[in-house]
């Protein structure tokens, strides 16, 4: 059995909500005139769970409530979770960057965290000056630094920039110099918060192989992204978050697939009531979005699938065209396509009705994601939405034979037969 | 079972809502001193980059202040400097109280200026302010050489300076003011992590402060009436010690000498504890 080497008990944080001002300093002396009397502390009672569309009563908020997991050595773990879930601030707490405010975290090892590249680098410094202090901020020794100068510039590519101060740098440089130190420390255990949403696509399949060879050497990664894809393919456990509680834990596919389903519309959207409220912006208003199977009660691959979008345009004489495209749960883009809905400038303030039908026998069972975009001449966008909803095409009506064939499509065929006997 | 064998096994670092008091995490220190000599390193260079003077800066700024107390202080206001000339009388005491002051300022706002680092990674945050002493050290060290040559001149071309023994006290007069200053310093800023209000004071505080300690007059001339104001100050036996030692006059007092030290002791283990207390949650109020 594998060493546990993180442990996290019943870690919860509390924010408070607002302006720090003279208010302040009445709730400070309230809260030290309980500690003093041995009461506890008045204001770790209150607090809304952290749901920040939705505003509380309360100036306090959990954005960590009661979170317990465990991490064995050599896991890879993904953490997931919409925005405000709590997944920085649980990074936060495990990097030691602040304190949770009730509960332990355990460590064993040398621990680091990225959750920012190119932390402390200094303008006027040169980029070799930066090395060295940016490696030591990340708790490198001068002699380690020294040791893997070399292959960190090699990696960064910026040899030729070494000695020239950082402030000359481009951003790209200083982020992909920023990773390159980062991606040779040698910790037991990684932090890393979303880095890799930035540089090249070249830079970033770059630290998406380092992260695969920091794995594959026995260590321990905790990894927060909205790159489900990454998430996927590079590790092998995932935490959903949920409005600052552990929902669930278990296989990455698993967390994703959880995380999509809770996050994404599945029922598709109906607006009722005012226009102005529907989700969109001024130009164009989603009224209605539903995924609908042709044929019967379930979307199944031989029921045909029709797309229904209804949209306010407040647009008067101009070309509007609408662009879906499907991609799967591992964000691969089964089609783009779209129809123009006004073509001679001629559209007008109004709700447009449309409906795009897609055959039966065309997309396989799966979990599928849809995004939209509204434009202008096919040129402007005037409103998109990515992963607006999702939804899923079961193996067959009835139910009855539920097993799945690979692939993302599956086409009816145009097959010749011949024979010839022999 | 794996669980059960776990939970008894030894960690290595335990993150919890509270930390004692008293933890001074050395063995962390320790294990950052290359970051701290960086960080010495990085003030070092940065405040002189793109500067044609460089670090002459470092002459020039007491020595103009010295010139201008001889002029204000010493000309105009004619207040007696012990029968020192003027220039040795100021060079003295702006020397060691720059030190001082430097060091205050500089930590004051430990936890302000560099939230946008302790934000991301974790190191002990101690090394910030102990960056600072050291990299002042590094001025105070050329700043004295200055001093020196001056009073070397003085020492030879005239028989108004009288150094003695007390000279041996200077290492530890460095010492300890480095530290009051690292003391005030950082209670500041772990105090104004959440109520800024104390900012506002810090440099008209710094200010008054040097006039409430013997530095553009000697305490020789001080009323009786007010005198114990001056004393109070624990900044003052340091200073007088300071001129005694290299010029012979002044008062110097064990008993003086050891008020400083208790109070840095005291003020330094309250440093401690509010900056402890400080570090671990500043990040959510600062």
């Amino acid at each position: 059995m594998a060493n546990i080497v993180l442990k996290a008990e019943n870690i919860s944080k509390q924010y408070r909500l607002g302006q720090l001002g003279t208010g302040t300093i009445s709730h400070d002396i309230n809260r030290w005139w309980h500690k003093a009397r041995g009461k506890e502390d008045p204001y770790l009672k209150l607090g809304d769970s952290n749901d920040r569309s939705v505003a509380g009563g309360s100036q306090y908020v959990w954005s960590l409530k009661d979170i317990n997991f465990e991490v064995k050595q050599g896991e890879v773990v993904g953490i997931i979770g919409k925005n405000g879930a709590g997944k920085s601030t649980l990074l936060k707490v495990l990097s030691q960057v602040t304190t949770p405010t009730t509960g332990e975290v355990k460590i064993k090892g040398r621990i680091a965290a990225l959750l920012e590249v190119g932390t402390g680098f200094h303008p006027d410094l040169s980029g070799r000056e930066n090395i060295f202090l940016n490696g030591a901020i990340l708790g490198m020794t001068k002699a380690e630094i020294k040791s893997k100068l070399e292959e960190i510039v090699d990696f960064s590519g910026i040899a030729k920039y070494l000695d020239t101060p950082v402030k000359r740098y481009s951003s790209g440089m200083m982020v992909r110099l920023g990773f390159a130190i980062a991606a040779h420390l040698e910790p037991e255990i990684l932090i890393v918060d979303e880095v890799l949403a930035v540089g090249d696509a070249e830079f970033q399949k770059k630290c998406l192989g380092k992260m695969k060879d920091v794995s594959s050497q026995g260590r321990t990664v905790l990894f927060v992204s909205h790159n489900m894809a990454a998430v996927k393919s590079l590790c092998d456990r995932g935490i959903l978050l949920i409005n600052g509680k552990l929902d669930f834990d278990g296989t990455q596919t698993d967390a994703v697939d959880r995380y999509h389903f809770m996050h994404i519309n599945s029922n598709g959207i109906e607006h009722h009531g005012p226009v102005f409220e529907a989700i969109g912006n001024d130009s164009i208003r989603i009224m209605r979005l539903n995924i609908l199977p042709r044929k019967g009660e379930t979307l199944s691959v031989f029921s045909g699938i029709d797309i229904v979008v209804n949209f306010y345009n407040s647009l008067i004489g101009k070309n509007i065209d609408v662009t879906i495209e499907v991609e799967t749960f591992d964000n691969v883009v089964v089609f783009h396509n779209g129809t123009i809905v006004t073509e001679n400038n001629d559209s007008d303030q109004g709700i447009y009705f449309l409906k795009f039908g897609l055959p039966e026998k065309f997309l396989n069972a799966g979990k599928y994601l849809l995004s939209i975009t509204f434009g202008e001449n096919q040129r402007h966008v005037l409103y998109h939405q990515k992963e607006i909803i999702s939804f899923e095409v079961y193996p067959e009506a009835s139910g009855s034979n539920s097993s799945v064939l690979p692939g993302i499509i599956i086409p009816t065929f145009n097959t010749e037969k011949s024979f010839k006997k022999n | 079972m794996s669980n059960q064998v776990n939970s008894n096994e030894d960690w290595d670092l335990i993150v919890k809502p509270h930390s004692r008091w008293y933890d001074l995490q050395l063995k962390e220190i320790f294990r950052y001193k290359d970051l701290l000599f960086l960080f010495v390193r990085r003030d070092f260079i940065a405040v002189y980059k793109q500067t044609i003077l460089g670090p002459i800066w470092f002459f020039i700024q007491p020595v103009i202040t010295a010139i201008t107390f001889t002029i204000i202080f010493g000309n105009l206001a004619k207040i007696p400097t012990d029968g020192l000339p003027q220039i040795l009388f100021y060079m003295c005491g702006i020397t060691l109280w720059n030190y001082f002051s430097d060091t205050l300022i500089k930590t004051s706002d430990t936890f302000a200026s560099n939230a946008h680092i302790f934000g991301k990674v974790y190191f002990p945050r101690m090394i910030m302010p102990l960056s600072v002493i050291v990299s002042n050290l590094i001025k105070l060290g050329v700043q004295f050489l200055l001093f020196l040559v001056i009073w070397i001149y003085f020492l030879l071309r005239s028989d108004q300076v009288h150094p003695n023994i007390m000279i041996l006290l200077v290492p530890f007069l460095i010492i300890l003011i480095g530290f009051m200053g690292l003391s005030f310093g950082i209670i500041i800023s772990s105090l104004t992590t959440k109520y800024r209000d104390l900012k506002f004071l810090i440099s008209f505080g710094v200010q008054l402060m040097m006039y409430a300690s013997p530095i553009v007059y000697p305490l020789s001339i001080v009323p009786e009436k007010y005198k114990w104001i001056i004393l109070a100050n624990p900044v003052t036996s340091i200073i007088e010690t300071f001129k005694y030692a290299f010029l012979g006059a002044g008062i110097f007092s064990w008993t003086y000498l050891a008020y400083s030290l208790c109070f840095t002791v005291l003020l330094f283990f309250a440093g401690l504890i509010v900056f402890n207390k400080v570090e671990k949650s500043f990040m959510d109020t600062v």
